[in-house]
């Protein structure tokens, strides 16, 4: 069985003939260990599922499964890291790390909790700002120690929306890096959400390209069986990746676009030629 | 704005409504007393605000006390009230819903109609002046206070959810502090009623203090005091709204967006 299991999960928000369908016949198996990548569109659902994961929402239709139980409500086995900055500005990153520690590990010493905050504050070599209160610290610093608050809770499964969402695509880049980094030494099951395949590609063990809304399930799983660290700059030469990202984008350009519903398979497949204006 | 406008432009405000008066009580009105005249009859209660030559007949700032103390204490206690009923308001649509009419309605009356109602209800005066700045302030914090909890994002409640923080810790550690603002804002609103209050009980209940005073020495025919005590409530009440706004602005300092 499966780590984490979800069968035949929907859901849909709204009433009568304002009833709008989001996520429809999502199935889903996580493997313990496994770091998972599901891309999709803006505003397809993805958070809608990460919040069901969460135990925030609750599907219409379905189940969902961890290790063998129904997931009924927010849990310390999933830690999650936000969109949205989502640390409280009026603590320093320290609070906000220790406010989860504390909450989670209660029957700890006083010592220990201590240490086990600044262990992950330095996991996201963000100890030097320890004191630092969010509105002092960069939005990559910020999902940082929103990663190190959710990593404390030692939690079974990682759960990461959209987490670099917010970012420009340097400082997106770096983290990127800085995660691939925490997770060879963490060693996390994991579900990343997020729009960018390249991300996707870089992190994952397995990508699940989500289709675009309303409506919105599953296309065909990908795995990535290519050794860490993965190079950015290897994302355009391995031949594997390549075509894995090929694969993606078609199916999020076709079959799970945005014109999805309306889409058929196209009858001729040969590429325009494309003019290539000679620089004088 | 130049610094010798900023002082200048208020300065000038000032003179204008000190001409206002002079020219009044020169064409208009006989009784009421000049600036100079004001000023000379004042001077004793101003040079010696804390002197006690009688119970009728303190300096300025000792009955300025009396009214503090008073406000202080009926503050408190709609702050008591307010705050725990606004988070009410803020977290239960149930609650708001049975009880936003009867607030609706009970907050425009004035204090003027709370205080025998006080004084039917406690039989003595200072009970049913606490029981007026009370029941007059707190509707600001009310209001303010269910506002800070209603827009509290729901980001920071989906952080408490997913951390299991218990109730007690959501309350103290995110819904308070996120909250915070905008219920000082409510704070502060509220003070400035309870100032403007205890003139009216004060002068009902005739218990000392500035509204007191006013009172008694309009009786008295002594109207330079009457306008002494005005430009003293207005002072006190200019230097307790710039405090509560420091402390406002202070809690605000730590918001992101």
């Amino acid at each position: 069985m499966a780590f984490l299991e979800l069968r035949g999960v929907g859901k849909s928000y709204g009433k009568g003939a304002d009833r709008l369908e989001v996520l429809k016949d999502i199935n889903l198996d996580v493997r313990e260990g496994e770091f998972l990548a599901i891309v999709g569109y803006s505003g397809a659902g993805k958070t809608t599922l990460m919040s069901m994961i969460a135990g925030l929402l609750f599907p219409d239709t379905g189940t969902l499964q961890l290790d063998g139980k129904p997931i009924t409500g927010p849990g310390a086995d999933r830690g999650m890291v936000f969109q949205n900055y989502s640390l409280l500005p009026w603590m320093t990153a320290y609070e906000n790390v220790a406010l989860a520690v504390d909450q989670v590990f209660s029957d700890w010493s006083a010592e220990k909790r201590r240490d086990c905050v600044e262990r992950h504050l330095d996991l996201v070599k963000l100890l030097p700002a320890a004191k630092k209160r969010p509105h002092e610290l960069s939005g990559g610093m910020r999902q940082r120690v929103s990663v190190a608050r959710a990593l404390a809770m030692n939690p079974r499964i990682l759960l990461m929306d959209e987490p670099f969402g917010a970012l420009d695509a340097l400082t997106r880049g770096n983290l990127q890096t800085e995660l691939e980094r925490i997770f060879q030494t963490e060693k996390k099951t994991a579900i990343l959400i997020t729009n960018d395949v390249d991300e996707a590609l870089l992190l994952a063990d397995r990508v699940i390209p989500l289709s675009a809304g309303p409506s919105a399930t599953f296309g065909p799983a990908v795995e990535i069986p290519v050794a860490r660290p993965r190079d950015r700059a290897e994302l355009g030469r391995n031949p594997l990746l390549r075509s894995v990202r090929n694969s993606l984008i078609t199916y999020l350009l076709g079959p799970g676009g945005r014109n999805r519903h309306t889409w058929k398979e196209p009858t001729q497949t040969e590429p325009e030629p494309v003019a290539i204006a000679e620089a004088s | 704005m130049s610094k010798t406008a900023r002082f200048f432009l208020p300065a000038l405000g000032f003179l204008g409504l000190l001409a206002l008066w002079a020219i009044t009580s020169k064409v208009f009105s006989e009784n009421l007393p000049s600036p100079a005249k004001t000023w000379e009859v004042s001077k004793p209660y101003l040079v010696e605000p804390f002197a006690k030559r009688g119970e009728l007949d303190q300096g300025i700032l000792r009955f300025t006390w009396y009214s503090l103390v008073l406000v202080a204490k009926g503050y408190a206690l709609a702050l008591l009230i307010g705050t725990p009923l606004g988070f009410l308001l803020g977290r239960s649509k149930f609650f708001t819903s049975s009880f936003d009419p009867v607030i609706q309605l009970l907050r425009p009356v004035s204090p003027l109609a709370w205080l025998p109602l006080g004084l039917v209800l406690f039989q003595k005066s200072q009970p049913a002046a606490l029981f007026t700045i009370a029941v007059c302030a707190m509707w600001p914090t009310v209001l303010n206070t269910a506002m800070g909890v209603r827009s509290i994002p729901k980001d920071y409640l989906n952080v408490a959810k997913v951390l299991g923080l218990s109730r007690v810790r959501t309350y103290t550690k995110v819904l308070l502090p996120a909250a915070l603002p905008h219920m000082f804002t409510g704070f502060r609103l509220s003070l400035g009623i309870a100032w403007l209050v205890i003139v009216a009980v004060e002068m009902l209940t005739g218990s000392p203090g500035i509204g007191g005073f006013l009172w008694q020495e309009y009786n008295s025919l002594i109207y330079e005091h009457i306008i002494l005590c005005i430009l003293a409530i207005g002072v006190v009440g200019i230097v307790l709204d710039k405090m509560m706004k420091m402390i406002e602005d202070r809690l605000r300092v730590g918001e992101v967006r």
